[in-house]
């Protein structure tokens, strides 16, 4: 095995494996690419550490000086990954969260150090985008990194997950990921659509509509600044919405084929299923699409043991993406 | 054709009330240009002068984005659910 001088080195080249057996036609090959085995735990890793390193080269944070704060609204994963790189690069993060994540991101974000800001449950990730942006105009000596706007983020991806990915799957024909700062899906998309112009770019979106009626106002619908400087609407070809039931289901199969993953894995495969449906009987596809991160951080939802029914109604009250 | 449009919260109100309604129209523009017919000053936040979707707007048949499927060319079938999504631009930060 290799030997490594830091846990950030471990970050990326993660494995891709076939999960075809899941695959509703001999014809269309489907393969996952294992982002849970990032070191702290998701496909985020990536982006915080891009984040990160951007920040220090363009001098905006500075290695070793004392007292530098950093803020940054997550649902989760780009927290914590945040608050590890932070913890060793030596800077104090301050996540803004909406109350409603599971308990296990709450743990593992003080257990990196970091300090949690609620902002409220209903409002989701625009409520904790909107306080993040009050906040960091109110202290303007706060580096707000702000994966939705940041072009490290996709670059990212454009630099490693999408070079990777062709890599390994030459014979790619379709990329299916979530959209939730689309940096995932501008970084790999753009880049496959300049080496492969053919693939097909498909995003998958949580019912934002459902989620809507009694806990936020339609009228805070966001588009990730990300988004519209990569041209996200030319670059996607399809983008389909999952319901919670489809998640929950497409979670619990991806146990057939071995992977334990969350809740957002689910629903990403949901979406390459149907993906895969699109394809007629007599063509061949080569789908690649994205596990975000292992099953651990989603326990307490009781998404693999409790009644389906049940889990439903429990995800439509949390944020999973 | 007849579809049913679930009508999103801030637009209920100016559509006459209903979460869904049924409405006829074998595309997602003829479907819109019926829906907002009783109601021309909603029209504008669906549609843009020359008759494509606003940018703002997300419009799905059966949980598919009809922005990649064609937009207001898009097909609608006998029993299709529309749902119409209003998203306001975060892209000026």
């Amino acid at each position: 095995m290799t030997r490594y001088a830091s846990v950030l080195d471990l970050v990326g080249d993660t494995p891709i494996v076939d999960v075809s057996a899941l695959s509703p036609s001999p014809n269309v090959s489907i393969l996952a690419k294992l982002e849970g085995r990032n070191p702290a735990g998701s496909v985020k890793d990536r982006v915080a550490l891009s984040l990160v390193d951007a920040a220090e080269r363009d001098g905006i944070l500075v290695r070793g000086k004392p007292d530098q704060v950093l803020i940054e609204p997550s649902s989760g994963n780009t927290g914590i990954a945040l608050a590890m790189v932070c913890r060793l690069r030596g800077y104090h993060l301050k996540v803004v969260l909406p109350s409603n994540v599971s308990p296990e991101r709450r743990q593992l974000l003080l257990a990196w150090g970091a300090e949690i800001i609620d902002s409220p449950g209903g409002e989701g990730s625009n409520g904790a985008v909107r306080l993040a942006v009050r906040l960091s105009e109110e202290n303007p000596m706060w580096v707000f990194l702000y994966q939705y706007a940041n072009p490290a983020n996709p670059m990212a991806h454009y630099t490693t997950t999408g070079p990777e990915i062709l890599r390994d799957v030459p014979e790619i024909t379709h990329f299916v990921a979530g959209l939730g700062t689309s940096g995932t899906l501008m970084g790999v998309g753009r880049y496959l659509k300049e080496h492969r112009p053919g693939v097909q770019i498909w995003a998958v979106e949580p019912p934002s509509g459902e989620m809507v009626d009694g806990l936020r106002n339609l009228d805070d619908g966001y588009i990730p600044p990300i988004f519209i400087d990569n041209h996200g609407v030319d670059l996607l070809d399809r983008k389909v919405v999952v319901r919670p039931r489809e998640s929950i289901e497409w979670t619990r199969r991806l146990t057939e084929v071995g992977l334990f993953a969350g809740l957002s894995s689910g629903a990403i495969m949901s979406g390459a299923i149907k993906c895969a449906n699109t394809i007629s009987p007599d063509e061949f596809a080569t789908i690649v699409t994205v596990v975000c991160d292992d099953g651990w951080k989603y326990l307490s939802t009781g998404a693999w043991s409790d009644d389906i029914d049940d889990v439903v109604e429990r995800a439509k009250k949390i944020i999973y993406f | 054709m007849t579809a049913s449009v679930r009508i999103p919260t801030v637009l209920r109100a100016a559509l006459g009330g209903d979460a869904s309604v049924s409405v006829e129209g074998s595309t997602i523009g003829e479907v819109l240009e019926k829906l907002t017919a009783q109601h021309p000053s909603v029209k504008g936040q669906l549609l843009n002068d020359d008759g494509t979707l606003h940018r703002f707007l997300n419009v799905y048949v059966n949980d598919d984005d009809v922005r990649y499927l064609g937009g207001v060319d898009a097909p609608v079938a006998n029993g299709d659910e529309i749902t119409l999504l209003p998203a306001v631009a975060g892209g000026d930060r």
